[in-house]
């Protein structure tokens, strides 16, 4: 039996979700939150939409759309081109390449996995930075955004979870 | 797992565009981080392009979360109503001993300046924008104001909170821009120590206090001083406030800035009709050329 055409634009919608949860959470962590002290520690979020995505449903964020989401953060962020767009790029790759690992493993495995793929994600986005600008730059914020990524890991998997629970549950 | 007949070979031809795909990505972004570099015209106005896109939907975020943080402001000060107000007592006090002191010295400088023919300086033109967006990176503090050269926003503007200097305009888009702060990496601040008239530069480097460089002759500068802009190198006009000396350790000189990061909500974009700073590295556009072009 084929789909009708509502069918069809139902499951379409529904498959552009992923994207425009990450794209969504690059726009939240861009607002001037009026918070003290956040500015300049602020977590990637749009990083853990990629990883989320990468072992969850890696046919509906491929490379090339986290490609895509890297560069965005990279204009929105005003950091160099193309550095953000490769670390994206690479967490993506390394994550859909490993998901059999961690389908139907426990929470604290997924966080452990995250902790050491968002340490060198940062790491390298670090060293390009400090590469492309021609000196190093102050290590100690980067830590602090690095902790404080991991430490909104948990709230940002339940809401990516109730999200393809609620939208991807059988497309 | 060996798969046979063609349905194997189609696979692995699959896995092998997919490999070669990602290689490609990978490349691609090392190729923009280049051509970035190398500073081609394209890629900023491609920067300028999307941030123009995403520029109302920013604004539209910006404005509920500034509503609640004035709504939390307010609860905050309506418990510290009392001190506050002892507090601002003492302030007036002060700032009353100030005006007269003010007043007198106003006076006395129209006096001068009549008498020495001193041409005033024209008034400086000025944007007020909003911020709409603050992604808060621990790789460069800059901001996205909601105005563009579409407002008058050039390249190089000051950018003004109150009376402070807080940085200025890197990037310029139709109707958004990217204010670059004083603490950014990228920053570099010719500064004057107020009390010594000691000139050096003020250099960003992603911490919440920016450092003094190439401070000239060897001067005590002590906790405290206030540093305002100097006039050279034609950026910024002298003696806008920047902030004090915070510490001074080991030859290392650091300034706590005025701004309060997560207290701007507006900002003014200033033109002082100096042309701003370029940033170092970059050579000046054909100027002659391109207007030669356009009459």
């Amino acid at each position: 039996m084929k789909a009708s055409i509502w069918v069809k634009m139902d499951t379409w919608v529904r498959h552009l979700v992923p994207f425009s949860a990450t794209l969504l959470l690059l726009l939240v962590t861009s607002i001037p939150t009026h918070i003290p002290g956040l500015a300049g520690i602020a977590p990637m979020l749009p990083l853990m939409g990629v990883y989320y995505w990468a072992i969850y449903r890696p046919d509906l964020l491929p490379a090339w759309l986290a490609f895509v989401i890297g560069l965005l953060y990279d204009i929105v962020a005003g950091t160099p081109l193309g550095v953000n767009g490769l670390v994206m790029l690479l967490v993506q790759g390394t994550a859909a390449s490993q998901r059999k690992f961690f389908l139907g493993k426990s929470f604290a495995v997924t966080w452990w996995a995250f902790a050491l793929l968002t340490g060198g994600a940062i790491g390298l986005a670090w060293l390009l930075m400090s590469v492309l600008l021609g000196r190093t730059i102050d290590p100690v914020p980067v830590v602090f955004e690095y902790l404080m990524t991991l430490c909104f890991f948990p709230i940002l998997t339940w809401l990516l979870a109730r999200t393809q629970m609620a939208f991807l549950r059988d497309v | 797992m060996k798969q046979s007949g063609a349905a194997g070979r189609l696979a692995t031809l699959r896995l092998l565009a997919q490999r070669f795909a990602f290689l490609s990505l990978v490349a691609a972004a090392f190729a923009l981080m280049i051509l970035g570099k190398a500073d081609v015209v394209l890629i900023e106005r491609t920067r300028g392009l999307v941030t123009d896109a995403l520029a109302p939907i920013l604004d539209a975020m910006a404005r509920p979360a500034a509503t609640i943080a004035q709504v939390t402001e307010n609860f905050h000060e309506l418990t510290n109503l009392r001190t506050e107000n002892a507090r601002l007592k003492e302030e007036n006090a002060r700032l009353l001993h100030w005006q007269t002191m003010a007043r007198r010295l106003e006076s006395e400088n129209v006096v001068l300046h009549e008498q020495l023919n001193v041409i005033p300086d024209p008034d400086p033109a000025f944007v007020t924008a909003r911020v709409i967006g603050d992604l808060g990176s621990a790789f460069g503090h800059s901001m996205l104001l909601g105005a563009g050269s579409q407002d008058g926003v050039r390249k190089g503007q000051a950018v003004l909170s109150g009376e402070a200097l807080i940085g200025r305009i890197a990037e310029v888009g139709l109707r958004s821009s990217r204010l670059l702060l004083i603490t950014d990496i990228n920053a570099r601040t010719p500064i004057l120590v107020e009390s010594t008239r000691t000139r050096a530069i003020l250099t960003g480097d992603n911490t919440l206090r920016p450092r003094l460089n190439y401070v000239a002759g060897s001067p005590t500068i002590s906790v405290g001083d206030r540093v305002v802009t100097a006039a050279s190198g034609g950026a910024f006009p002298p003696g806008i406030p920047i902030g004090v000396v915070a510490s001074v350790a080991d030859g290392v000189i650091r300034v706590e800035p005025f701004i309060q990061r997560h207290r701007l909500e507006f900002v003014s974009v200033v033109d002082f009709g100096l042309g701003g700073i370029l940033p170092f590295e970059r050579a000046p556009p054909p100027e002659r050329r391109r207007r030669g072009r356009e009459e």
